[in-house]
């Protein structure tokens, strides 16, 4: 999700984080840089260009800091305008006081209106709603029946023109009926589904507005695919003008595309991104909270996202007794696979690793296949339980013994110990000093100008001259171990370009 | 200490120990993955020239002025863009206009840069000048990057009496339905008989979808149940095909992300099974919807490497979006675009002509 363009920013943007001072010079190469990212990231030619103008002028222009380095100006100033364009805050949508309240989806062909529709009403049953869907699109063969199918699944009532022929069906008058219907039924909310068309087609725009008028929405969302290129903003401007939108439902972002079109679109229409589809599966839908995703795409990981994960996923009082054993030193093998476990529940591997503070780019953009998580389990189980709760005495024919019964191969499994060991150790001296610890010390920041120059960019400023205590932390949540709080040199990393 | 901090902890503990117990094995799929991201590397699809052998269809072509009809509905022209500029002087601000028409055509980054450097040398060797002479120049050069064969074969190189079979494949939402029906209803109104194969058993009522487009054009469609094994689907309109006689199988398949490396892996199978007696495969046709951005060459590669495609289908060029993605495609990749839809109707699909795109995309008059 919106890896490239934190690829490209970030790292532009570290070359200018260690510096002292910059000169007019570097700015105009930093924001050549994000132009091109920008671009290549299919964030629209206008809206960029008066992203870069906004950029320089704020730049050159002072809000001189004295806390912060003129790089870290600039990334606070790149992220600060990218959070005034996404929206400052999530859109929390408010339910009507007297129901149903109305919402209306519209878009192009193609964007996963339907889908999207389906997965909105899930949304709303999860906070406790009662949702009617109604299925206005009677232009694409079939439509209301892939609405009919997909609502089944989640047990909501779908509401259409009896045929579903489509020829002869008028979609303003099945709305309106869909919004009858539901003040009659008690539902307290009404999603209505309508066709998807082209922007320049004015007689279907005509429809949506017609539409629009008689079921008077609460929410108009625009559902844009996030593939979509430059013409986002014409499409937006025309949904605008004719529907006014109160937000947009991005699609598709599972997939690698950069997501531009949701920078371009939320410019345009001045409105927030309320939520994303994240996948396949009905459940694949989330509110989209604009400042995490501007963390994430300046690299700063997205610590607020992980900690829901895991709260979902996690018991409070095992947590704590987890975290127990690993400040006593007394975690084992058989700990560890309980934790895999969980964090197979919280989603795949590499989004975990992507939402992390810290995190090298290359680790971030290595393909992390989730084999890994099943290969590390396989070892431990391949261990008898006096191996599990005191590893040090697995020797080599044991270690052999675990290799053929986990299919690895013995480096591997000593490979896997010798982390382990590490990793509790380090991880029980962390917490056991609790939150006093300050991450961002002289040692801290001499490692992540390291992580720089392997990462290929310059090498700049020397010593720990590079960054001030606790500058480029900002915004996050203070005193919380993070990656980049790990020694990675000491544990003997095998990283390209080393 | 607080709960977040106990999670966070574990978390990265966890996830840590997995990462760094097996790191070198990173090191080695990044390298792997790294290298089909290169531009500059070619990717393994067929020369068309070789198959310029095949017999091609024999479906009717509509005038090119339907192409251009089609378009002309919204585009700005270039030339009204860059009306302001000195028309003598060719300085920073044309080039710069034009840089910006290409981007905003969704031609993307790399390839404007490309097109843009010829485009300066042939300028400083014929020491053009004038902002008119410069527009034509580009257009020419971009009609002469689109030169690879277009040609739609009716049968497989080298398998002539295997039942051919037309796959289509691409991203969710692009109109892979909607293109089979038309390309459907033109096959039948050529007096070929065509048997559509529903093999989207994922999306639901993609098959009743489908259903009404072959009911319109007088096809037969052979489906499975919802969630059965598309290649089974496939398999099972082929050998139909093949006792009936049929003239060509259109199969349909379920739009899917390209980064979902399982569900290219079901494509590849479905690939395969076509390919398999008594069918063969002829033409694998990537649809691309022409509002797409830079992601379409990651499309481009990624089912080129899982189908080994044969061509480009570009639909909803009828809106306002240009469709500069394809032109990035065939000139970098290789791929010939082949048709291109251009609205709602059964008919509203028509053979792709290079001048007409150009023309329409950067808005330039073809008889000036």
């Amino acid at each position: 999700m919106f890896d490239t363009l934190t690829e490209r920013l970030s790292g532009t943007l570290r070359g200018l984080r260690g510096r002292g001072r910059m000169r007019p010079a570097d700015v105009d190469e930093a924001l050549a840089e994000i132009r091109l990212a920008l671009l290549e990231a299919d964030v629209n030619v206008a809206v960029v260009r008066r992203f870069v103008e906004r950029v320089r002028e704020r730049s050159v222009g002072g809000e001189v800091t004295a806390s912060l380095t003129p790089g870290q100006q600039v990334t606070k100033i790149v992220y600060d305008e990218l959070i005034d364009i996404l929206g400052t805050s999530p859109l929390n949508v408010q339910f009507a006081s007297k129901p149903p309240t109305v919402v209306l989806l519209a878009g192009l062909q193609g964007s996963g209106k339907t889908t999207a529709a389906a997965k909105l009403a899930q949304w709303c049953k999860s906070q406790g709603r009662n949702p009617l869907l109604v299925g206005a699109d009677l232009q694409r063969p079939a439509a209301v029946e892939q609405l009919r199918t997909l609502a089944r699944s989640i047990d909501v009532e779908v509401w259409s023109q009896a045929g579903d022929t489509g020829e002869a069906g008028d979609p303003v008058a099945c709305a309106a009926g869909g919004l009858a219907h539901a003040r009659h039924a008690g539902r307290d909310v009404l999603i209505v589904d309508t066709a998807g068309r082209l922007a320049v087609d004015a007689e279907l725009m005509t429809e949506a507005a017609r539409i629009s008028d008689a079921v008077e929405p609460h929410y108009t969302f625009l559902v844009v695919d996030s593939m979509v290129g430059q013409d986002a903003v014409a499409t937006a401007e025309a949904f605008h003008a004719t529907l006014e939108v109160d937000g947009i439902i991005l699609t598709k972002l599972d997939g690698d595309a950069r997501g531009g079109a949701a920078l371009s679109v939320a410019e345009v229409v001045g409105r927030p991104v309320a939520f994303a589809s994240v996948g396949e599966k009905i459940d694949d839908f989330e509110q989209f909270h604009p400042d995490r995703m501007a963390s994430r795409i300046l690299g700063m990981g997205d610590v607020m996202t992980l900690i829901e994960k895991a709260e979902r996923v996690y018991e409070q009082e095992e947590a704590e007794a987890a975290a127990q054993r690993l400040v006593e030193g007394t975690f084992t093998l058989d700990d560890f696979v309980d934790q895999l476990r969980q964090l197979r529940k919280m989603g795949n591997l590499q989004s975990i690793v992507s939402m992390m503070p810290g995190v090298s780019d290359q680790v971030r953009n290595a393909e992390i296949d989730d084999d890994r998580i099943t290969t590390a389990e396989a070892i431990v189980l391949s261990m008898t339980p006096a191996e599990r709760v005191s590893p040090e005495i697995i020797d080599a024919s044991r270690r052999a013994r675990i290799a053929a019964g986990s299919g690895t191969s013995s480096a591997q499994v000593s490979n896997l110990l010798k982390q382990f060991t590490q990793m509790r150790k380090m991880m029980g001296g962390m917490m056991g000093l609790g939150s006093k610890r300050r991450p961002t010390g002289r040692k801290a920041a001499r490692k992540r100008s390291k992580g720089a120059g392997r990462a290929g960019g310059s090498r700049t400023g020397g010593g720990g001259r590079a960054t001030p205590k606790g500058a480029s932390r900002t915004g996050k949540p203070g005193g919380q171990p993070s990656v980049a709080d790990i020694d990675w040199d000491a544990l003997d990393l095998k990283l390209p370009g080393r | 200490m607080s709960t977040t901090t106990v999670l966070i902890v574990i978390v990265i503990f966890v996830v840590a120990t997995v990462l760094l117990g097996s790191l070198p094995f990173v090191h080695r799929a990044r390298q792997r993955r790294s290298r089909p991201a290169s531009p500059h590397t070619p990717v393994a699809v067929s020369p068309p020239a070789a198959r310029a052998t095949d017999e091609p269809v024999a479906v009717p072509t509509p005038a090119p002025a339907t192409f251009s009809s089609g378009l002309a509905s919204s585009r700005r022209t270039l030339r009204d863009r860059l009306a302001p500029v000195n028309r003598r002087r060719p300085d920073e601000a044309i080039w710069e206009g034009l840089e910006e028409a290409l981007l905003g055509a969704d031609v993307g980054v790399a390839t404007t840069m490309a097109t843009l450097e010829r485009l300066r040398s042939t300028a400083a060797d014929q020491g053009i000048v004038d902002a008119d002479e410069l527009v034509q120049a580009l257009a020419e050069g971009m009609r002469a990057a689109l030169d690879a064969d277009r040609t739609l074969h009716a049968t497989a190189p080298d398998r002539e009496d295997a039942t051919p079979v037309w796959l289509f494949v691409g991203v969710n939402g692009v109109g892979k339905t909607t293109t089979i029906g038309k390309v459907g209803a033109r096959l039948s109104a050529s007096g070929q008989l065509v048997v559509m194969a529903a093999a989207d058993t994922f999306r639901a009522a993609a098959a009743s979808q489908l259903q009404t487009w072959a009911d319109r054009c007088g096809a037969e469609l052979i489906s499975g149940s919802s969630g059965a094994d598309p290649s089974s689907v496939v398999h099972d309109a082929v050998s139909a095909a093949a006792a009936r006689g049929a003239d060509v199988v259109l199969a349909d398949t379920a739009g899917r992300l390209q980064n979902r490396k399982n569900l290219m892996d079901e494509l590849a199978k479905v690939r395969r099974v076509a390919d398999r007696e008594p069918g063969a495969v002829a033409e694998t046709l990537l649809v691309i919807d022409a509002t797409t951005g830079q992601n379409g060459l990651s499309q481009a590669r990624a089912f080129a490497e899982a189908t080994d495609v044969t061509g480009v289908v570009l639909t909803k060029l009828d809106g306002s979006a240009k469709g500069g993605i394809v032109f990035a495609i065939e000139a970098e990749l290789g791929l010939p675009v082949k048709l291109v839809g251009l609205g709602e109707g059964p008919d509203d699909l028509v053979d792709f002509d290079a001048d007409s795109y150009v023309n329409a995309l950067l808005g330039v008059d073809a008889s000036e």
